[in-house]
């Protein structure tokens, strides 16, 4: 018997509408029982007084990049960068190589995943085969073996008949399309946000446009098939508008902001001077557009948070602006991140905190989790509000530092990880 | 330009138009004017920068700007090389960081550098111990174009402040432009900017001018008429119709440089498309300086030099 009782913590559970101090009993991989005060001779007993107690949090977004990549990120040190930052889960897009467009894929990942036994991982299948963007690829097939969800993230899916038959052909098994939103004519060769900073630095911009168009077609077909799109690191005000109107209207759309679309702006491209590191897809927007989607978050229109942590070796990142890969890691500074500036900042409830990371993301895929209501899987997050630190790359788990946090210093931050009844992770006492 | 008068300049390299504050861009004007007289003596040399190595990375097609900094090298006495590659080091699977410890591995003085990529310039600076000069990397600046630019405008007109300057052409694209703007609305210029909407920037207005669409308009009262080529290279053919076209809406003729003031200056980079953004009959007559362009491009290029080494006061003094 595995039994594990934190103690004078303070508990938040959206699911249950819970913000109190109580101890917490986890037996066997479950949530057993939550107190004001509970006894219980043979556990081990975690003091949590002064932090956080929250259900584990889940990233939707992340690339785990094995199998194929395994230079920049394998399965094992992606969850332990998760685990590292808090996470008890994680969703991992299928643009490895090969492609997870199948079950042989979904269930290598799977158990991969099992062996490195830290962070849940559920895959995410591509729609088409081969990210090729014009055939389905076998989503039933990878449901299956695991999948939660179909994406042909780092494109969109360009072909409008593929995706309006993408959403329907998912009606089947319930699980959304999730879209990386970007007409590529118009994003065109563009690396940064187009907009005075881009114009300034000589780079070529991606519009705002290109994000809102496909963002607007979606949601046409949204409403056209009664399917479930999920829009991916939405960052554009325009786009935002497209999801509040489909919301009000009562369609399946909803959307995912990520930290570094929040927290920076596209000047940070000039204030590095050209580093790579701050060079992703969609790019970081300008005051306007972050501005609007803070708001967005603050008013419910973003459904949840996550990180698309997007592992790229040093060397890549050692390129010219323009010739760097997009992407940058998110896993290990996602919380502090986010709570400094939602939390601390911008004075968003800490109940909304943990729903925007772990009860949104459960219910949005269907996962186990999202809640410590007696029952539910063990999974637990506890942070410490407090706590400042230094972004310091070098500390991190992942195989990759591509980071534009180093050196920024912010206050909350994880402190112990618990995924299925166990401690996976914990952080070292100074 | 208020304030006291500059004697350095503040950073190692020369990287824009952008760092420079409007007393060191003085200075570098100033010195180049020094420079100059170098160029009218029977021994154009100088020891300025006797012992000092330069290292001429071109990795983007340049004839004019590379002979214009080994000129400049070689008449401050400077040991200098000078390497072409038809495209980024990455082609042949090494990293611009690579490139770099490279060169610095043999410890230059200067990396005088040429890049197709906006950026490059920068990056290197941050890890090399010699100086670096920006001599254009992709859109994004060409400092010494803007200010060669400027000591043609200043020698002729005698001064760059209260200057109506309209610059003509593909605005997108040019980091003539870019350079010249920042430069020219810092020291108290007007700045004017003229093209085809569709090779309008974003956000144009925010470096210092004010952007017209009609090119009449830009040019209409102006001191210096300005032209930029227009970069076939660099776009597909979704921009512009065709070079017809553009001539028509967008060259300067004579008839149009009626428009601008009677003495006013033609100016072009170089290398021109003569027929597309420039009639040949304005281009070699008597209001155009670009010839002169390109000799105060040496004078330039010597003061940025010699400035980064360290120097200030008479560069002449042995």
């Amino acid at each position: 018997m595995n039994r594990l009782l934190i103690r004078h913590g303070r508990v938040v559970d959206p699911a249950q509408r819970l913000d109190d101090g109580m101890d917490v009993l986890l037996v066997d991989g479950a949530v057993a029982r939550l107190a004001e005060r509970i006894e219980d001779s043979q556990a081990q007993v975690i003091d949590a007084a002064g932090l956080v107690v929250a259900p584990g949090f889940i990233d939707v977004h992340v690339h785990l990049r094995e199998p194929g990549f395994e230079y920049k990120e394998t399965v094992a040190t992606g969850v332990a960068a998760a685990v590292a930052g808090g996470f008890t889960a994680v969703c991992c897009m299928p643009n490895t190589s090969p492609v997870n467009d199948s079950a042989a894929v979904t269930e290598f990942i799977a158990k991969r995943a099992a062996e490195a036994a830290l962070a849940r991982v559920y895959p995410i299948g591509a729609v088409s085969k081969g990210l090729s963007g014009e055939e389905l690829a076998e989503i039933g097939e990878m449901v299956r073996a695991g999948a939660v969800a179909v994406s042909d993230d780092g494109k969109p899916v360009h072909n409008a008949y593929l995706m309006r038959r993408a959403l329907e052909y998912t009606q089947l098994f319930g699980i959304p399309v999730i879209d990386h939103c970007e007409e590529p004519t118009l994003a065109a060769r563009g690396v940064m946000h187009e907009g005075a900073v881009a114009t300034r630095l000589g780079l070529a911009g991606i519009p705002a446009a290109a994000e809102e168009v496909m963002v607007a077609r979606d949601v046409v077909l949204a409403e056209l098939t009664g399917g479930r799109v999920h829009i991916a690191h939405i960052s554009t005000r325009g786009a935002l508008e497209r999801v509040r109107e489909a919301k009000a209207r009562g369609l399946q759309v909803t959307c995912e902001a990520t930290p570094h679309h929040l927290a920076l702006l596209d000047q940070a491209v000039a204030e590095s001077e050209f580093d790579p590191n701050t060079k992703m897809n969609p790019p970081l927007r300008s005051q306007e557009h972050v501005t609007a989607l803070l708001d967005a978050v603050l008013d419910g229109t973003v459904d949840c948070l996550a990180t698309d942590h997007a592992p790229h070796h040093a060397d890549e990142k050692a390129l010219e602006y323009d010739l760097a890969p997009f992407g940058v890691v998110g896993l290990e500074t996602a919380l502090p991140v986010t709570y400094d500036l939602l939390v601390r900042r911008h004075g968003l409830p800490l109940k909304s905190f943990v729903a925007l990371w772990s009860t949104a993301p459960a219910r949005l895929l269907n996962l186990p989790g999202g809640t410590l209501r007696p029952g539910s899987a063990a999974d637990v997050t506890i942070f410490n509000p407090e706590a400042r630190a230094v972004v310091n790359p070098e500390r991190f788990r992942s195989l990759s530092r591509n980071t534009p946090f180093a050196g920024q210093r912010l206050r909350g931050w994880p402190v112990m990880t618990i995924v299925g009844g166990r401690v996976v992770w914990q952080r070292e006492r100074r | 330009m208020s304030g006291e008068r500059v004697t350095r300049l503040r950073g190692k390299d020369l990287l824009g138009i952008d760092p420079l504050s409007p007393g060191e861009i003085q200075l570098i004007l100033d010195t180049a004017v020094e420079m100059r007289e170098i160029a009218q003596r029977p021994i154009k040399k100088v020891p300025a920068l006797r012992g000092k190595t330069v290292v001429n990375l071109f990795m983007e097609a340049s004839t004019r700007t590379r002979f214009s900094f080994e000129m400049a090298e070689k008449r401050l006495s400077a040991d200098s090389l000078s390497f072409a590659a038809a495209s980024s080091s990455v082609s042949k699977g090494e990293t611009l960081l690579d490139t770099a410890l490279n060169l610095e591995a043999m410890q230059p003085d200067f990396l005088v550098i040429r890049h197709p990529h906006a950026g490059a310039p920068h990056r290197l600076a941050k890890v090399l111990r010699s100086s670096v000069i920006n001599a254009g990397d992709g859109a994004h600046e060409h400092p010494t174009q803007a200010l060669l630019d400027a000591l043609t405008i200043r020698l002729r007109r005698g001064g760059l402040a209260g200057q109506v300057v309209a610059i003509v052409g593909d605005l997108q694209h040019s980091r003539v432009v870019r350079s010249n703007v920042l430069l020219l609305s810092r020291m108290g210029a007007k700045v004017r900017v003229a093209g085809p909407p569709s090779l309008i920037p974003v956000g144009m207005a925010a470096l210092g001018c004010e952007v017209y669409t009609r090119m009449e308009d830009a040019i209409a009262g102006a001191d210096v008429v300005m032209m930029l080529r227009i970069q076939l290279e660099r776009q597909g053919r979704m921009n512009f119709p065709t070079v017809r076209e553009y001539y028509d809406f967008f060259a300067l003729t004579p008839e149009r440089l009626k428009l601008a003031r009677k003495d006013c200056l033609v100016m072009h980079p170089g290398p021109m498309n003569r027929g597309v953004e420039i009639d040949s009959r304005v281009a070699d007559g008597p209001q155009s300086v670009i010839l002169e362009q390109v000799t105060n491009g040496v004078a330039v290029r010597m003061a940025v030099l010699y400035l980064l080494a360290g120097g200030y006061g008479e560069p002449t003094a042995d």
